[in-house]
């Protein structure tokens, strides 16, 4: 098994933070993997994405060109990274911020307004979790369980409050593409 | 201990106060800027110094001072910082005092971008301040591995009394990967007789910290001394990786990063029935030229393969000795090689030398 992942969006969507939940659930589930963000001038203001491998076998090259799965949260990631979802690949679009639609007809795509289902649940910050639930849904790559318990150990209990917020995010994510 | 995900450059700082570091100088840049901020929280919880110095001049000279007291002392910087230090680590050489030095590679010349790249090979394998000297280089090619020469690095400083050098690039500080710190296990290192510390009792010679020889017959005292710990570190601290070269008809040599990527690339030509293995220097100080020597007795065909303009390449041809073709693929300008970019040249390779 090898998913490698391209996440991207505007700095703040929390693109980088859903890339890394995919790797920690995936160290935790038993895989190897490596997550390579971004950086640079491109953070400030532009965009911002990382690259996710979760594999069985030792992971070699932690750039991902041809992507498994692309999660694109903004209209400049969309036209930046379409072209790298891998023929038979996902691509995860942000409908509430993109209003193009994927030409390509050799690649599955699913529109998920995460914005606005983040606001529905009270909280617009969770729209990275709504798309990660997405993700979860139509990939498996890993379980959203692990990724909520990886969550809440990085969360402490100082913020164990947010845990809830947090699973229905993912709930609704996955809801919207079932 | 489990494994832990943990960026690279927060691996290297761990290492290095696991592995018994107390001292850290130095001065902020991209792409290693996670080192001394890492260095700056966990060195007070172990009793340690951090200190950010006013420039690289003086980091580098602190890492002097400290290092001739006998301390465990690293620094850490990138591209062109790791050029501001160069005649600290000259100095360093000649007084043969053991210090762990990191340079995370960025794109230049000059100030360049601080985006990845392989182009101080030269400056880090070839001297790179002035003077008959090298360092010990290791070039590790994953997170845990770089954890590991770092606690490697320390003691090799220590049995040669020689500065060493973690050759990383903007990558390897940004990737975050599993990583496992074993039990650090110290090898058995001599006395640090050499180191000053004080003279009060007068029972001992006085140790002088120096790298002044004015009389031509110290200095070459000096340079012989050099010369044969050299030799010892080849024949003892040479380290290489071999991946599927036992059958290999075509034969790429990579380090660090791009060795990885070259990897993923390896595993594609196979799939396609394409003979091709990998040789990874560990060491690019002391280079491994036997396993390239050897391999030429069997393969068609090398690529050296670099996120710069050539400059490892030099040191492939050098030990294949022009038994066989060694050509050259480098990506510029931050740019880090797709697995497509390889295996295209992997096919090209094949096709110009069946």
């Amino acid at each position: 098994m090898l998913t490698q992942i391209i996440s991207a969006g505007f700095g703040g969507q929390g693109v980088l933070l859903l890339g890394q939940l995919i790797a920690y659930a995936g160290l935790k589930e038993g895989y190897d993997v490596s997550w390579l963000p971004s950086y640079g001038p491109e953070m400030r203001g532009g965009t911002a994405n990382c690259s996710v491998v979760v594999s069985d076998e030792e992971v070699g090259s932690p750039v991902v060109t041809q992507a498994d799965i692309v999660v694109v949260m903004n209209r400049p990631s969309f036209e930046k990274y379409e072209k790298n979802v891998a023929k038979g690949g996902k691509l995860f679009v942000n409908s509430s911020l993109i209003d193009l639609k994927s030409t390509r007809d050799d690649i599955e795509v699913y529109y998920v307004p995460v914005n606005k289902l983040a606001d529905d649940l009270g909280n617009g910050r969770v729209a990275n979790m709504v798309m990660l639930g997405a993700v979860l849904e139509k990939t498996h790559v890993v379980s959203p369980v692990t990724a909520i318990d990886c969550l809440r150990a990085s969360f402490g209990e100082r913020k164990a409050n947010l845990i809830p917020i947090n699973e229905r995010a993912l709930e609704a994510g996955a809801e919207a593409v079932r | 201990m489990a494994k832990k995900l943990m960026k690279g450059s927060e691996a290297i700082g761990e290492a290095a106060i696991q592995a018994g570091c107390r001292f850290f100088f130095g001065y902020p840049i991209t792409p290693q800027n996670e080192i001394p901020e890492y260095m700056s929280r966990r060195l007070p919880q172990e009793g340690g110094v951090f200190l950010q110095a006013e420039s690289e001049v003086a980091a580098i000279n602190m890492v002097y001072g400290a290092g001739g007291s006998g301390a465990r002392v690293m620094t850490s910087s990138s591209s062109p910082g790791i050029s501001l230090k160069q005649e600290g680590i000259s100095y360093i050489a000649c007084a043969e005092i053991p210090c762990l030095i990191c340079n995370m590679m960025r794109v230049g010349p000059g100030l360049g971008g601080i985006q990845p790249a392989q182009g101080d090979y030269f400056q880090a394998t070839k001297g790179g301040g002035h003077g008959d000297y090298h360092l010990v280089v290791l070039a590790p090619s994953t997170v845990q591995e770089a954890a590991n020469m770092v606690m490697e690095g320390f003691d090799i400083a220590d049995t040669y009394r020689i500065p060493v050098m973690l050759l990383g690039d903007g990558m390897i500080g940004q990737i975050m990967e599993p990583v496992e710190f074993a039990d650090y296990k110290k090898r058995e290192l001599p006395p640090k007789t050499w180191a000053a510390t004080g003279w009060d009792d007068k029972t001992r010679e006085r140790a002088v910290i120096n790298s002044l020889y004015i009389e031509p017959e110290q200095m070459k005292v000096v340079s012989e001394r050099l010369l044969k710990r050299y030799a010892l570190i080849k024949e003892r601290e040479t380290q290489v990786e071999l991946y599927n070269t036992e059958d290999a008809d075509y034969i790429i040599a990579a380090y660090g990063t791009t060795a990885r990527i070259a990897k993923s690339a390896i595993n594609k030509a196979r799939q396609m029935g394409i003979k091709v293995g990998l040789i990874r220097p560990k060491t690019v100080w002391p280079f491994p030229d036997e396993a390239f020597s050897k391999a030429a007795d069997t393969a068609k065909a090398f690529i050296t393969i670099e996120m710069s303009t050539g400059q490892m390449v030099e040191d492939v041809r050098l030990a294949v000795n022009g038994k066989k073709p060694v050509e050259f693929f480098g990506t510029l300008g931050g740019f880090v090689p797709s697995t497509e970019d390889i295996l295209e040249q992997i096919i090209k390779l094949k096709e110009a030398h069946e």
